[in-house]
Parts: structure tokens; C-alpha cells; sequence
């Protein structure tokens, strides 16, 4: 892992929802660093926690069916877990901002997108707060429409006008954008970003935000289920199953050379993998389904579906811990080469 | 020759008239499909492929008449489809079935998987009691699930299981074609390999043809025949999957394999990053979107391609084949 800068740290950060069912450790003892200026993708198929771990980060977790157990989270030298909620509001939209996966549900219907930009610089703006609040509104609605322009959105003085409904897909997620770098947030948490879009639009959002971090130079914790988009635009990637990282490592690493069996399997699975042998007609498979808590198989969590796992006692008995197995890259298994 | 082709779809069109006005006159159309032409063979996979709102969806309703056609024609196993009479069209509609994208919206969640998938035998065949319990438990078989999950309710399955559960109802009635609307795009990436092994086993057993609408190029590569790229209700490019990937020819299809993200960078892609997308051009291209009631002169695609020149925007192209390629159309003034 590079040893620039680190701007967000998460260490041993647990989280857990109490249901009528029981009590569903959705993350457990997660581990991560975020550097400046740099992307870190979070990678897994639903269920395995990651939105948990952003929700957590901005303490968005819904209580109290959700509670964060243990950890702690260190964002610019402070544990973010300690502080009261006035404090953490000045951190939210301001100094970490997030976008979600689906735009629409995001946005307030009954307010125009121009309005709601604006709402946020109002709200943390830096200012002196006791401009008389019609020319500090003006001028946050000046902001808007430049915002509007820097996420390209084409006449944003005439789109500030509109309300969510009316605006596509893609111009929804670019207006969510748009209030996110608001305020010129650290970091960046895009949870799915692309997933309810088409591909030429999602194509064109990852572009921006790649401008945009080239900008601001703020960092981008991206998460998706999408390997091919991590593989594109990560810089360090922690693969992610059933509530725990199996692998983390450097982008470029961990594609080269994954060690991880799921990370192994999930990449097999990708269409675009099994071409080279058209003939056989069949796509490689993990077979079974990710678990679902509780109760988590005993020792591995994925050894039921591990071709080595399924066969070999300490894996159904003893749960591997994440370690260090070459500089900067992490694995939580057995049969992982030292 | 044209005995060996299950499927005919001959010029369709579906408008959908938007009504202005006090007296909600029609002031002009949506033209969610603008003119279809395609054909498959019986046994093979014809990927329909297109992003949000080209009509794709509308494409599929339209030939079984959940939606009413405008014109066109759409002949299935010999019979016109469209011109049908009420009987049979009932007849029709044992032989094609749908799987949808919407796996939770297309199971009724108060119905039991037993009910929900026997629904078809009770109403088409009139099958009951034993004969309707063993046939529906084969069919859960065939989808890789076990006769025990017969009396569970949809809300108990995985997504991957439910849409396995909408797989083997549309398998009730034994049709010949199916037309799998968006199949894997709600599910997770290790079970959507999953799913599309099940059909294609499924495909060979049963020696079913396929109508493959997704937004997915990679997955269609892997699995489809023959393939049509739709853009705005039209067809822009078709063709053999392999020629059609190997050598894309319409800009818009250039577009979308270019947006396509991959783990490995090959060459290919790099020749085609001709066709980038634009972020402001990407706007307008849904059909809902259309503003105007005249229908625009000119290609569809004009204002977002990178190759535009002027006659471009007097004339729509027409599907065209390429001389030393056979069986790959494309509708483009560049060929």
C-alpha cells in the first residue's frame, strides 16, 4: 500500500444491526487507510457489508436497529466515532461528502436541483453568517449554477429551475455531484455511483469524477460490486465478503495476481474472461450463494464454495485472519502463498 | 428459406400517441420502436441490445401483443402474430413465454412458488392435483432448485433463486420461444454466470429459442447467436455475435463496447476509443425525452456522433449490408 499521506483510517470497526431474527453482524473488524488524492475501492456482491462501512463512516447508520460495536474511524486525526452530533454535522456534505446508487430516491422531488445545491453551501458555508441571508442566498445560487456547469451539465442557469423528475438518470447522479463537491470535500464516498445507470452514462460520470478528483485532489472511497470498474479506476482495492476483507491490496497487484479464492472466482466469472475459449460455451461459476446471517458458516466464511476450503479441515474449523503476505498486500486465507 | 426462422419481425412499429390538451387530442407520437426488422432461427440466441429507454422492452411487448403494435408484422412459426384473432392468439401465447428483469415486481409475493409456477398449467392445460405437483416439482429440478421449497413464498428466496423460480414458470408450458427480458441485471456477478449457464443448458435441452434484450454487451457476446445493437427505437447495427464484436461498425456501437468497463485492456479496445461518450452528449436519448411531435430529419444518432457530417441530418440511413461481411448490417452514411 503507498505510504503517502492517510486521510481516513479505519481500524477494527465493527458494526451489527439487532433484528427480530437475531443479531446480524453485517461488518467485522474491518481494517482500512484511504491516502490523499487517491481512490480506494471497496468490492463485494450485496450483502457483504460495504454500505454498511460507508454509512458507518458518516455515522448514517439507522438506528437503533444498527449500532456500530466496536473500532474506530480517523478522519484528519480525529476518531470520528467520539464526536457529538453537532460536530459531526460540520463533517458531513462539508468535509466528507457521499453520493448514492440511486439518484432519484436521493434527490428531494419538491425542490428544484438548483434549490438543494444551494442548500447545502448554505449550510456549511464558511462565511461570515450575518450577511443578510437574501444576498448570501443569491450568491449560493451563483455557486449552484456553476456547479451545475462543472459537472457539465449543459444551460444550468435554465436547469437549476428543474426538479429532479425532469432531468435523466445521468443528470440526476451529475446534480448529486455537484452538491457533493459543494463544499470541496476530503474525500469522496461513492457508493455505486454507476450501478442504476446506463454504461455510456456511467462511463462519462467515472470520467468526471476522475476530473474532479484531478482537480480538488480529494480522495474517492468507491463502492461497487463491479470489478471491471475497480480494475479501471482504483488505485487500492479491499475485496470484501460476508461482513470481512478477504484481500487488499494495490490495484494493479491484486489484478496482475489475485490470491484470494472468491477474488480468483469472482474474476473467472466475468463474461469477458471466459472469450478466449468461445467454444466452450459455459461461464465459470462460484458455485452456492453468499451467506446469509445469521448464522455465518463456521471457520472460512467461504469455504463451502472454495474448491480448496470444502476439502480441508482447517478451513472449516479455523477462521483465517487478514494478514500481510508480501509489502502492501493483505489475504485472509489458508492456502494464500506466504 | 424462410420456413427455417421461428421468429419473423417484418417492419415494426410501436408509437404510443401523446395526448395534449383539454380535449387530450394527440398532438404527436412517441416512436418507441420506429421500424424493427429482425429474424431468428429456431434453437438460436438473438441478443437485443440497447441502453435505457431505446424501446427494446417495448420490442418484446409488442410481439406478443401486451402492447399494441402500430404496424408491421410479426409472423411466429408461420402464424401472423399481429392479425390474430382472439383464440389464436391464446394458442400463441402457450408457445412464447417472458422472463423479466424485475424478478421481485414479476412474482406475486401471496403466491406460493408451487402456485406461481403451476399458474400457467392450471389455466392453459387445466392440470390438477397430482399431475399439476409432479410437474411443477420437475420443473424446480430443471432450475437447479429442490421440490421441498414448494410451499414457500417468494420473500424466502435468494434473488438468485427467485429469478430461477421466474425461469421455470416460463419453462410451464413448454414453449418455443423465450424472451428473456433483462435476466441477470438484478443479480450478483458469481450468480448471473449461474443463471445464464441455467439457460443455456436449458436452451439445449429443450431446444428453446431465445430473444435476449439486455444492456449488457459483455454478457451478449458470451451468449448470444446473432446480435442487433437498437438505438431510439431503431436498429442501427446487426449482426454475427463474433463479426459484430470483432469488427463494430456503427459509431454507437463503437460507443457502447468503448464504455464497457474491463479488468484487461487489450488492443481491441484501444482502436475503438474513437467513440468515446461525451457527458453533455449523452442527454436526450431516451425516447421518453423527445420533445418534439415532427419526427427530426436525419440519423437519430447525429447530435452525440463523433463522425457527424452534414447529410448525416438530411436523411436517416437505412440497414445496409456490408459487401465482405455476410449477414452484418449497419445503418450508417459512412458505408
Amino acid at each position: 500500500m503507498n505510504r503517502d499521506e492517510i486521510l481516513l483510517s479505519v481500524q477494527d470497526l465493527s458494526a451489527s444491526f439487532f433484528t427480530e431474527d437475531g443479531v446480524i453482524r453485517a461488518v467485522q473488524n474491518v481494517s482500512f487507510s484511504v491516502s490523499k488524492g487517491r481512490t480506494f475501492a471497496l468490492v463485494g456482491e450485496s450483502g457483504c457489508g460495504k454500505s454498511t462501512i460507508a454509512l458507518s463512516i458518516l455515522r448514517l447508520v439507522q438506528q437503533p436497529q444498527g449500532k456500530i460495536v466496536s473500532g474506530e474511524i480517523v478522519f484528519e486525526g480525529q476518531n470520528l466515532l467520539r464526536l457529538r452530533e453537532k460536530q459531526m454535522r460540520q463533517i458531513r456534505g462539508n468535509k466528507i461528502a457521499m453520493i448514492f446508487a440511486e439518484p432519484m430516491t436521493s434527490l428531494n422531488p419538491v425542490y428544484t436541483v438548483g434549490d438543494q445545491i444551494a442548500e447545502a453551501i448554505k449550510i456549511h458555508q464558511k462565511k461570515n453568517t450575518n450577511q443578510a441571508s437574501r444576498k448570501a442566498g443569491a450568491q449560493a445560487w451563483e455557486d449552484a449554477v456553476e456547479l451545475l456547469r462543472t459537472v457539465g451539465i449543459a444551460n444550468p442557469e435554465q436547469r437549476a429551475h428543474e426538479y429532479p423528475h425532469q432531468l435523466s438518470g445521468g443528470m440526476q447522479q451529475r446534480v448529486m455531484i455537484a452538491m457533493a463537491i459543494s463544499c470541496e470535500p476530503k474525500l469522496l464516498i461513492a457508493d455505486e455511483p454507476t450501478t442504476a445507470l446506463d454504461v455510456t452514462t456511467g462511463a462519462a460520470i467515472l470520467d468526471l469524477l476522475d476530473e474532479l478528483q484531478k482537480q480538488n485532489g480529494m480522495s474517492i472511497l468507491l463502492i461497487t460490486h463491479d470489478l471491471a470498474v475497480v480494475a479501471e479506476r482504483a488505485d487500492d482495492v479491499a475485496v470484501m465478503y460476508a461482513s470481512q476483507i478477504v484481500e487488499m491490496a494495490d490495484s494493479q497487484q491484486l489484478f496482475a495476481a489475485p490470491f484470494h479464492p472468491y477474488t480468483r472466482g469472482l474474476l473467472r466469472c466475468l463474461p469477458r474472461s471466459s472469450i478466449s475459449n468461445p467454444r466452450s460455451r459455459r461461464l465459470q461459476t462460484i458455485p452456492g450463494a453468499v451467506p446469509q446471517p445469521p448464522p455465518f458458516p463456521s471457520g472460512c466464511k467461504f469455504h463451502p464454495r472454495c474448491r480448496i476450503g470444502c476439502n480441508d479441515n482447517r478451513c472449516q474449523t479455523v477462521e483465517p485472519e487478514l494478514r500481510q503476505v508480501q509489502p502492501g498486500r493483505y489475504v485472509a486465507c489458508w492456502h494464500a502463498p506466504a | 428459406m424462410r420456413n427455417e426462422y421461428l421468429l419473423q419481425v417484418d417492419n415494426l412499429k410501436t408509437y404510443f400517441p401523446i395526448k395534449k390538451g383539454l380535449l387530450r387530442r394527440t398532438a404527436g407520437f412517441v416512436r418507441a420502436v420506429d421500424g424493427i426488422s429482425f429474424a431468428i432461427r429456431a434453437g438460436q440466441t438473438l441478443g437485443l441490445v440497447g441502453e435505457s429507454g431505446c424501446g427494446k422492452t417495448t420490442v418484446a411487448r409488442s410481439i406478443i401483443r401486451l402492447v399494441p403494435a402500430t404496424a408491421g408484422r410479426v409472423i411466429f412459426d408461420q402464424t401472423d402474430v399481429l392479425s390474430a384473432d382472439r383464440a389464436k392468439l391464446r394458442q400463441l401465447r402457450k408457445q412464447i413465454s417472458l422472463i423479466f428483469q424485475d424478478i421481485s415486481g414479476s412474482l406475486n409475493p401471496r403466491m406460493t412458488v408451487s402456485s406461481i409456477i403451476g399458474e400457467p398449467l392450471k389455466v392453459h392445460k387445466g392440470m390438477t392435483g397430482r399431475q399439476l405437483n409432479e410437474r411443477v416439482a420437475t420443473l424446480l429440478c430443471e432450475v437447479g432448485l429442490t421440490p421441498d421449497h414448494i410451499n414457500r413464498y417468494p420473500h424466502q428466496f435468494s434473488g438468485g433463486q427467485r429469478q430461477r423460480i421466474g425461469i421455470a414458470r416460463a419453462l410451464a408450458l413448454q414453449p418455443k420461444l423465450v424472451i428473456a427480458d433483462e435476466p441477470t441485471s438484478a443479480v450478483d456477478v458469481s450468480i448471473q454466470s449461474q443463471i445464464l449457464n441455467l439457460l443455456k443448458d436449458l436452451q439445449e435441452k429443450f431446444a428453446l429459442t431465445y430473444l435476449f434484450i439486455t444492456h449488457d454487451l459483455a454478457v451478449v457476446e458470451f451468449f448470444a447467436d446473432y446480435v442487433a445493437v437498437m438505438y431510439m427505437g431503431r436498429i442501427v447495427e446487426q449482426g454475427p455475435a463474433a463479426e459484430l464484436y470483432r469488427n463494430p461498425l456503427h459509431p454507437y456501437t463503437r460507443t457502447l463496447l468503448s464504455a464497457i468497463p474491463q479488468v484487461y485492456i487489450d488492443d481491441f479496445r484501444l482502436t475503438i476509443d474513437d467513440c468515446k461518450p461525451v457527458l453533455s452528449e449523452v442527454e436526450g436519448s431516451k425516447i421518453e425525452n423527445q420533445k418534439s411531435e415532427i419526427k427530426p430529419a436525419g440519423c437519430t444518432f447525429g447530435p452525440r456522433c463523433p463522425w457527424r457530417q452534414n447529410n448525416c441530418f438530411k436523411q436517416m440511413p437505412q440497414l445496409q449490408q456490408i459487401c465482405n461481411h455476410k449477414g452484418h448490417f449497419v445503418a450508417c452514411w459512412k458505408y
